[in-house]
Order: C-alpha cells, then structure tokens, then sequence
C-alpha cells in the first residue's frame, strides 16, 4: 500500500474535477447549466448523509440542515440586509453547525433505526414551525430570496444563472476537498471504526460519542452550506426542504452513488438529478415507484453503489 | 511481590440469581504472567469485565498503582494503562489488518481529531512493525472480515497491544483456534510480551497452555478464586483437580 | 380540561389502531416497517372505496363497517403476506438500517400504487360518520364515531393482548421475540409465524386506514403523517411492547389533545417534545428491554 504522504494529491483531484466543471460551464444550455448548479450544491447534502453512513448512521433528517441553511440565508438578507454570497453563505453553515451542537449531544447516543427515526422527528419539527408560523416563515408557501452579489458583484440578470454556477463551484470544491481531507484522517477511520466495531473502539480509549458527534457537526456543515446554494441559486426556500422525503432523495442519491469515496455521493447526486428532472415531468405518477424499484435494486444487487462498478472495473485494470 | 500494580478489593458482582464475582480480592505485580482457570460461569470474563470497566461492581473496587477506583469505564480503564482483548474478537470487520492497526495507534496517539492523513509513511512504517511482531504482516491488506479466527484472535491482542498498557488481559486467547496453532500462537504472544514490562492475565481452558506459559495460576469456581499461586502448586492443588479440571482424587 | 382528556382519548383510540400494527412487527421481524402508513392508506382507500361504492343512502348502517371492515381485511391479507414473502424475506438477518431503506422503497413504491388505483382526487366517505350523529358530553358535543374508534381500539388491544398471551400462536410469537434463534433451534416455524406477524401488522394498519376514513377525506400523502406519528407512539412505550404502545397512545394522545387546545399550532411539536423527554431518560422507551452485548 502506498503511503499517503499528504492531501496534496487530494487537492489536485478535487482541482481537477473542479477545472473541468469551469471549462464545461459556458458551453452548457442555460437549463443544464442550472441543474448542474442546484445538483453540485445538493450533492453536499448528499455527501453529508454518505459520511453519516460511514458511520453507520442513516439520517431520515438530513433535510433539517438544508432548511436551517436556506432560511438562515433568506433571513440574513431579510434582517440584516446582507446580500454577499459568500458571507450569507458562512452564515448558512455557522447557523446548521449551531443546530448541530444543539442537538447533536442528544441525537448522537443513538445507532441504526433510533438515529434514523428521531433525526427525522427533529427534521418534522422544524417542517411544522415553518409551516405553522405563517408570519414569520411565509407559511407553506416560504420566501423569495433575491439576487445576491457574488464578491460585491451584482450579476446582470442573463449573468445571475452564470455568476452561481462558479459561486456554487467554488463552494463545491472547497468542501469537497475538506471531504477528502476528512475521509483520510483519522476521524474519518474513527467514524468506519464506529460502524463496525464501538466495543473496540472504546477499548482502544476513543470515545465513540466523540467520533459520531463531530462526524455529525461536519455532516450537518456540509448540508447548512447545500441548503445555502440552494436558496441562492433557486431563489426561494421552503418547508418542503425540512420534510423527510427530501431527506429519503439525500439518502436514496448517496445509496445511489455509494459512499466509498467523497465523490461517490457527488455521482449519486448528480444522476439522481438528472432522472429527477427528465423523468418526473415526463412521468410524474409513477417517478416515486420508479425511484423505489430503483432503490430495491440498488439495495439487492449493488450494495455499494455505483460507484463501486468503477472500482470494480479500476480495479481489474490495475491487473 | 514488589508494590503491586493492580488490586482487586472485595469486588462483588451478581446477575440476578447468579454470583458471578463473590467478594474477590486479589494483587497483581509488575511484569507478571498470569493464567486465570476456572469452569464455566465461574466469573473469570466477569472479572475481566469489572476490571475492564465494562461492567461495574455492586461491591468493592480496583486500586491502580495504589489509587482508588470505584466505577471505570472502558475508556477509563485503557486511560490507566489497563487493556483488554475478547473471547470474541472485536475489529473493524470491513476495513484491513492494517488499518485497524493504525487505527489503533492513533488513537493511542491521541490524534482523534488530526487533520493529517491516517496513512502517513512513518505511520504505516510503524503499522507494518506492529503487525510484524506479531506474525501479520503478510496479511495487512487483508479485510478483516476473509482472515481466520487464529489470526483475528492474534490482531485482536495486537490491537491492544499497541496501547502500551501496563496490565493486559486477554480473554481466552486460543479459543476457538486449533490445537495446532494454539501453541505458535501463545508463543507469539508471550514472546512479543517477555520484551516488556507488562502484566498479564490470560484467561485459559486448556492446561498444558497454563502450565506451559503461566508463571502463576488463579483458580475460579462460583465466583470465588479458591487457589492462587505458583502454576505447578496450583494445577496439582486438589480441590482445582476436582472443581477445575474435573479429575477425583484417588480415580 | 375535561375536553382535552376526551379528545386525548379519543386520539390515543385512533393511534394506538393505527400503531399497534408497527410495534407488533418490529417485535417479531426485527424490521421498522415504513411502509406501516402506507399499508393504513391501503386500508383507508379501500374502505372508502367500498363505501362510496356500494354503500348507498338508506342501507342499513352496520354494512357501511361491515364494509370497512371488509376492506381492511382484503388490503391486509392480500398485501402482508405478499410483502413478507416477496421482499422482506430477502432482507432477515441483513443490517437493521438496510432494512429500513427497504420498507422506505416499498413506502415509495406502494404511494404510486395507490394513486395509480384510485387516482388523486379525493375520496370522502363521510356517511357512516354523519348518520352516527353526535352524543353530548356535558355541553360540548361529541360524534358517536367517536366511540366506535374507541371501541374497535379496545377490541383490538384485549385481542391482541388474548392472542399473545392465551393462544398457541401467541406463546410462539413471543418466543420468537424474545430469541430467534433458540426458537428455530426449538423447531418453531419462525418463517412462518414472521409472515403472521407481518399480515396481522398489514391487517391492523388496514383496519386503522379504514375506520379513519369516513373521517377524512382520503387523499395521497395520509401514509406520511401515520408513520411518523406511529413511531413516536411505539418508541415512546418502547419499540415492539404491546403494552407500551398502549400507555405511548395514551401520553401522546393526551400530549396531542392538550397542544391542540392550548397551543393549535403546536401539536407535532408537543408530540415530538414528550417523544424527546421520554427518550433522554428511559432510551429504550418505557416498556422496553435494555439489551447489554455478551462479550
């Protein structure tokens, strides 16, 4: 086995990825270039969710982070006036890591259907406050957010679409880079550790609450900063981002995807986009059935998502 | 016996009906090598347990290097220098020998929360050492969930090993390993310990592997150690010929 | 006060119906069935179906439960064995969480399904409810439905309660329960007693589906809120405990009742809230079993 003499090869795959997304941006049709942006930005989430996984940990409540980071941006921009991407999108994050370390202490003694189930009671509260406080949430029908300006710049209204495809890139790649960082240190072995083995790891003198708690902090990150560039880039956040069938796709693309590798969910996410939008319109009744056969399937015959057929063919090159 | 390293002072513990640790006391020194023997349910992996902080006493308490402790923890323990391996053993099944060993030192250098990679070259370089020393080597990259249980056994000791602790206590190390490898197995072992200071309980069924490998022999029946001494007194003692080893006096 | 304790009980009748079903399959399977609720809007639309259908003006009331009872029965005897057998059999002895993404497909799965059979728009089969008429409790009026909620409630709880603890059956599903293993090595059919399980699980979904019917109006999306608040009834009394999801009804009941009347906008959170207490003191719920792992 190789040594792993530093992130530096991290970086560079991350640059990569990120390089061709850049070059690919102008050439895309307006509307792919806009799924692309909303996909890169919920993959976060998804990542979020695949690192809870990890774990061993299957959160049904992913959702409560986005609609903690959205509304802290709509809020943001309504209260304080802050119209900065990046400074509204540090307030989306800072916001669902204050959430997380609320609850996190409660949430993280749990393990398998415990976890799953209260992190979703806890996403159905926030839905129900938002829903409920119409005065102050805008009801079920939630809030526009306007345009922001992206490094003080204000985008025409053709360039606003353009302006958060890099903004979201950029984001995109700086977390994903953190996910590399974290899936190779330590704690991102702790967090394996805990799936397979607590006994041992208490035996070896780690705290397993410790490990799933900051596992659970840079989860709830990641999707604060996804729920962020979604309320940028669709300009309007909503209940429905706190319900838990929104937490089943974050869950149902990291599935997809698999979670062996940061990018895995990234794949995930973006095929699973890609089908939600051709085939929910063409087909709208029976896409949730579709998803479920899929998922069947996904669960059945290939455990480790799709990610794991690159592995697979990776692997029989390597040979 | 120098100022002993551990102490066992009147532990108690029952489950429901059962007395599993009857008031126990006992001492250990430093760089002892001790066999635990006993029938089944006579509280030996009971008392590991206590000692181990994964089930708390209802009476008495460990003194550590002559401090007090009512109540430890798993982490409590390991935090003294008192390490543990399992009857079972317990690793990270979906990850390789290798990696559950740099897990485990990490952790022992408390690099938890270290932003550095786990696979540093110096890193590896010491995973490869550990896993050298107790014969593993040529399966480091083998997922732990394919190896056989003789190794799994020897990676589990590995693992705790590499803690450095003061006294460990293996939980019946050759259990369910052949009769064959029994004895290269416990040869590893004690040979990798013989080059420390560390005391060592191992809790044993098969005698000729007490007799071989223990210096002294602590003998349970229903909760209570009702010999404790050199090995060759204490196997040839006769109430642990009757209760222990299931041989009458005079047959 | 007094009409919070009512309406609590009224409440705890229906959701102990609908949740009792959840709590008696995990105990036995091992699985969280999400697609519980799913099985209750089976249920409901069956029964509304039926009732609509050929439940007319000037029929004999009692055919109209007659009628809901006949399709709760259907929807559960048809769907529960299908489901153990062609899926969740696969699953047994796999991952607990992997097993929860599997009834979650199945809940994806069966949402289509039944919009695919009886469309989007809504049903309402009120008839029943409305002919009941109302009964009064001091001054406040109540519907006589009400108590027929509260009746079948109890009916189901002491069947239960008999069959578990009476029956031949019920000694085998508990043994089941309480060790799966030893029970196969005891020569139970566990395959078998897991299918009964699960399709008196869909049976009693079905049956809570049905008799909520006539008093909503049934459309998709009523499978989400019963499985949510299913699960904080099974998981406050303790996941797979009768008993528990009796007394877990009754508090959230109450909890649910009480939020309603004094804080109407409120009442999911107030459920959450008990499910949150209850849980940071007793986490295995208060009739559940603490399970230590044997070293």
């Amino acid at each position: 086995m190789s040594a792993d003499s530093g992130h530096a090869r991290r970086l560079l795959g991350v640059a990569i990825l990120v390089a061709i997304l850049a070059l690919l941006g102008p050439r895309l049709v307006g509307w792919t270039q806009f799924l692309l942006t909303v996909a890169l930005g919920e993959s976060l989430a998804v990542i979020g969710v695949a690192l809870l996984m990890r774990a061993g940990l299957v959160s049904f409540g992913q959702g409560l982070f986005s609609a903690a980071g959205a509304y802290a941006v709509a809020y943001a921009m309504r209260l304080w006036g802050v119209h900065e991407a990046f400074v509204l999108l540090a307030v989306a994050i800072v916001t669902s890591i204050v959430l997380a370390a609320v609850i996190g202490p409660l949430i993280c003694r749990y393990r398998q259907i415990f976890f799953a189930m209260i992190s979703l009671a806890f996403s159905m509260v926030l839905y129900s406050i938002l829903l409920k406080f119409n005065a102050l949430t805008g009801g079920s029908d939630g809030m526009e957010v306007p345009a922001a300006t992206v490094l003080g710049f204000h985008a025409s209204a053709g360039g606003l679409a353009a302006s958060y495809y890099y903004l979201t890139l950029a984001w995109f790649g700086a977390a994903l880079f953190a996910t590399a960082v974290y899936c190779a240190s330590p704690v991102g072995y702790l967090a394996r550790a805990v799936r397979d083995n607590e006994i041992r790891l208490e035996y070896l003198g780690a705290s397993v609450r410790d490990v799933t708690f900051r596992t659970y902090l840079f989860a709830a990150a990641l999707t604060g900063l996804s729920g962020g560039l979604f309320a940028l880039s669709v300009g309007h956040v909503s209940p429905t981002l706190a319900y838990w069938t929104k937490s089943g796709e974050f869950i149902f693309a990291a599935l997809l995807g698999g979670t062996s590798s940061p990018f895995a969910p990234v794949v995930g996410t973006v095929v699973f986009e890609s089908l939600n939008s051709y085939l929910s319109a063409s087909f709208p009744n029976v896409w949730q059935m579709a998803l479920g056969v899929v998922m069947l399937a996904i669960i059945l015959l290939l455990p480790r998502g799709l990610w794991s057929i690159y592995q697979t063919l990776a692997a029989r090159r390597a040979r | 016996m120098s100022e002993p390293i551990l102490e066992a002072v009147g532990l108690r513990k029952r489950f429901g009906a059962v007395v599993a640790c009857d008031d126990i006391s006992v001492a250990f020194g430093a760089g002892e090598l001790v066999g635990v023997v006993g029938p089944n349910g006579a509280g030996k992996t009971t008392f590991v347990n206590v000692v181990t902080g994964y089930v708390t006493p209802d009476a008495g308490h460990i003194r550590y290097r002559g401090r007090e402790h009512d109540a430890l923890t798993p982490r409590g323990a390991v935090a003294l220098g008192i390490a543990r391996s399992f009857q079972h053993p317990q690793l990270y099944a979906s990850l390789s020998v290798l990696e559950n060993a740099l897990i485990a030192l990490a952790v022992k250098r408390k690099e938890h929360a270290s932003w550095q990679p786990l696979k540093r070259k110096w890193a590896l370089d010491e995973g490869h050492a550990l896993l050298e020393r107790f014969a593993l080597d040529e399966v480091a990259n083998t997922e732990v969930s394919q190896l056989p249980e003789g190794r799994r056994k020897v990676l589990d000791i590995a693992l705790s090993f590499a803690l450095e602790p003061s006294v460990l206590l293996l939980d019946e190390p050759t259990s369910g390993v052949s009769a064959r490898e029994k004895f290269a197995l416990m040869d590893t072992v004690t040979g990798v310990l013989a080059q420390t200071e560390m005391t060592v309980l191992f809790i044993e069924h098969d005698m000729e592997i007490v007799e071989r490998y223990a210096h002294r022999v602590l003998a349970f029946v229903e909760g209570r150690i009702i010999a404790d001494g050199r090995s060759a007194d204490v196997l040839a003692d006769a109430r642990v010929r009757e209760l222990v080893l299931g041989i009458a006096e005079g047959a | 006060m007094s009409a919070i304790l009512v309406d609590g009980v009224v409440y705890a009748s229906w959701i102990f119906l609908v949740s009792v079903g959840l709590t008696l399959v995990f105990g036995v399977l091992r699985i969280l069935n999400l697609a519980h609720g799913s099985l209750y809007a089976v249920g409901a639309y069956m029964g509304a179906w039926l009732v609509v259908r050929y439940f007319h003006a000037g029929m004999p009331l009692a055919l109209s439960f007659a009628l809901l009872l006949a399709g709760a029965l259907i929807a559960g005897l048809v769907l529960g064995p299908l489901i153990e057998r062609l899926l969740l059999r696969h699953t047994y002895g796999r991952d607990e969480v992997m097993q929860l993404l599997v009834t979650y497909a199945l809940f994806l799965i069966l949402g289509d399904l039944t919009k695919l059979v009886w469309g989007v728009d809504p049903y309402y089969a009120y008839a029943p409810y409305s002919m009941l008429g109302n009964i009064s409790v001091g001054t406040i009026p109540y519907p006589r439905y009400d108590l027929v909620l509260i009746g079948i409630a109890v009916i189901v709880g002491v069947a239960l309660w008999l069959i578990t603890n009476r029956t031949r059956f019920g000694r085998l599903m508990t043994a089941v329960i309480r060790d799966r293993e030893i029970s196969t090595a005891l020569g139970i059919n566990v395959p078998l007693v897991c299918t009964a399980a699960f399709t008196i699980g869909a049976v009693l979904a079905a049956l809570g589906g049905a008799f909520t019917a006539p008093t909503i109006s049934v459309v998709p999306g009523i499978d989400v809120t019963v499985i949510v608040l299913s699960f904080a009834v099974v998981v406050i009394g303790g996941l797979g405990s009768l008993e528990g999801a009796a007394l877990g009804s009754l508090i959230v009941g109450i909890a649910r009742a009480a939020a309603v009347h004094l804080f109407p906008d409120l009442d999911l959170v107030a459920i959450y809230l008990v499910m949150t207490i209850v849980l940071i003191f007793k986490p295995q719920g208060l009739f559940g079993r603490a399970e230590v792992k044997r070293l």
